[in-house]
């Protein structure tokens, strides 16, 4: 790898963190502490169950807020404030600062859900008194989500190579929403029938697949996962990834910076 | 070997609101710039100057044309290692300090790690930003901005920079310290190329000039050379408060200004304006032909009319 992607990686995390987006931890954490304490007051036998619930699915819904309103300015603010022109004015490929900052926005969100896990299974910790084998599950979960990160980036960086944040933001926000769904969007498709059933096909396979990578019921309801299942999911958001990120990249080689 | 050659780079940018209307920020430009010279790239706002510069620096793709610089293809991505540049109104990552950006720029620039702190801390010296540790970019004024804007242009010891105005924000002390800093690079083998709209800098520092205007070269010289021209008159500077009658007979042009006279007559009157002061014992004090200034060269070449094609395909402001 080009160090010059190491280094736009790295201002991009330093970015993230003087612009104070961890601070977002502190939120978290307050969330679920409260509760964690209100779940083991009401809740009886179930407490493990709401727990990683609430808290697998608070480190999604934080970091897939973060990846997108990150993301969406990482290639746009750059224009707007014109900071791009002394960066590609340097021996920088334009292809490396898109990959540069990608891998920094992924970072910075690896590193906040490293920080969420934590206070995950010390939440678990507190209403269960103790870890149990199928907790392991939780990490799998984790990884899914981190998964479910690197999309979301690679497609913000998308949006933000060719539009206003505003509308990145939109795009990708409601790309999360349709993709959170593309199972049944999927069901719909093989019960559609002609024009309707190519569309809604089409449009179910190029969304992002959000709701194989959901598996946080699953965990908390002890269900084993396959490896088969790990490596399905490592491969397509790799894939995934890499195609929005060329779709970037392609668009990002094209565009004068006025 | 030149250090810049612009080999017919132009710039026609679709406008409106389905982009059909072509506008034409630059005309084919032809320009060579040599090696170890400080090239003035002068025009008003809005002639092209900063296309020019961003065509050159691979942010903006040109319509069509191509370029050398320092002998290679402008587009190799290794050439950018020898070349600095300075943005126009630069803005910088506010969150991070001077030697923070300065210490991203040289990693992208590939300047060892271990020169690095030692180039940061000279070019700092250099631009004058002291005591500024720790102190981050959000807190600078606009001149300090420009000042670390030149730091980071000139931090990888380019062979070659371009500044775009570099002037602008400064305080005069500010300017004769660009200035200053502009002759160094110079005296240092490097070659300057720089874009201003302010005359008396360019006139002061450039061995060469260009002058563009509504994307057209109107006009490339050395200084010396432009502002050499001899309108057939002379200037001739006495002590004194009144003018002799002789020498209003010479059809001078004069003006008195405390107490000495400044007269402006033809050429071929010189002898007869020294044989009349001397007649009249007044002490001359100097006697110089006529020159054209840059200015008036500049607002010379600014108003010649524009091609016809440019006049068909309009131009940006």
């Amino acid at each position: 790898m080009s160090p010059r992607i190491a280094y736009i990686a790295a201002n991009t995390f330093r970015e993230a963190v003087r612009d104070r987006v961890l601070y977002n931890l502190i939120a978290f954490a307050l969330l679920l502490s409260g509760a964690a304490i209100f779940v083991g007051q009401i809740s009886i036998d179930i407490e493990r169950l709401v727990v990683i619930n609430l808290g697998l699915t608070a480190v999604s819904l934080f970091g897939v807020v973060i990846a997108i309103f990150i993301g969406i300015g990482l290639v746009s603010k750059e224009i707007e404030k014109r900071t791009l022109y002394t960066v590609l004015s340097r021996p920088v490929r334009r292809w490396e600062f898109i990959v540069g900052k990608f891998f920094g926005l992924a970072g910075t969100l690896v590193v906040n859900t490293f920080f969420m896990a934590i206070g995950v299974f010390g939440a678990l910790l507190y209403v269960a008194h103790k870890f149990s084998k199928p907790d392991a599950l939780i990490l799998v979960a984790l990884y899914f989500i981190v998964l479910e990160f690197l999309i979301i980036c690679s497609l913000a960086l998308l949006f933000s190579s060719f539009s206003s944040p505003l509308l990145s933001a939109v795009f990708a926000f409601s790309l999360f929403v349709i993709g959170s769904f593309a199972d049944d969007l999927r069901g719909f498709a093989g019960m559609a029938h002609g024009i309707t059933r190519w569309v809604a096909t089409g449009a179910a396979y190029l969304v992002p697949n959000f709701s194989a990578l959901n598996v946080i019921s699953a965990v908390a309801h002890q269900q084993a996962m396959s490896s088969q299942l790990i490596l399905q999911n490592t491969l397509y958001a790799l894939f995934y990834t890499a195609m929005a990120l060329s779709g970037a990249v392609l668009i990002f080689e094209r565009r004068n910076l006025k | 070997m030149a250090a810049i050659e612009i080999l017919g780079l132009e710039k026609t940018y679709m406008v409106g609101f389905w982009r059909k209307r072509p506008k034409r920020a630059l005309q084919p430009l032809h320009l060579t710039v040599e090696e170890g010279e400080i090239f003035g790239f002068l025009g008003p706002n809005g002639a092209g100057k900063t296309t020019t510069l961003k065509m050159l620096m691979g942010l903006v793709f040109p319509t069509a044309g191509s370029a050398r610089i320092l002998g290679h293809d402008w587009t190799d991505p290794e050439v950018k290692a020898q070349i600095g540049f300075l943005p126009e109104q630069p803005y910088f990552y506010d969150y991070l300090t001077a030697h923070e950006l300065l210490d991203y720029y040289g990693q992208l620039s590939g300047v060892p790690g271990k020169d690095r702190k030692r180039r940061i801390e000279e070019v700092l010296q250099r631009v004058g930003l002291t005591d500024i540790k720790g102190v981050q970019l959000r807190k600078f004024s606009k001149g300090m901005l420009q000042r670390a804007g030149i730091a980071q242009a000139i931090l990888h010891n380019p062979k070659l920079v371009f500044f775009d105005e570099p002037m602008s924000g400064l305080d005069p002390l500010g300017r004769r310290e660009v200035r200053d800093l502009m002759e160094q690079l110079k005296q240092e083998g490097k070659t300057v190329f720089f874009s201003t709209h302010i005359l008396s800098d360019a006139e002061a520092l450039c061995d060469r000039v260009a002058i563009i205007h509504k994307g057209e070269l109107r006009g490339v010289g050395a200084v010396a050379d432009l502002t050499a021209t001899v309108q057939g008159k002379v200037e001739v500077i006495w002590q004194g408060t009144e003018v002799p009658a002789s020498m209003k007979a010479l059809g001078a042009e004069c003006h008195i200004t405390g107490d000495t006279v400044r007269a402006v007559i033809p050429e071929n009157q010189q002898d007869a304006a020294i044989d009349a002061l001397r007649r009249e014992r007044i002490r001359l004090i100097a006697l110089t032909p006529l020159r054209t200034s840059l200015e008036a060269y500049f607002v010379e070449k600014l108003q010649l009319p524009q091609s016809a094609e440019e006049k068909t395909l309009g131009t940006a402001v």
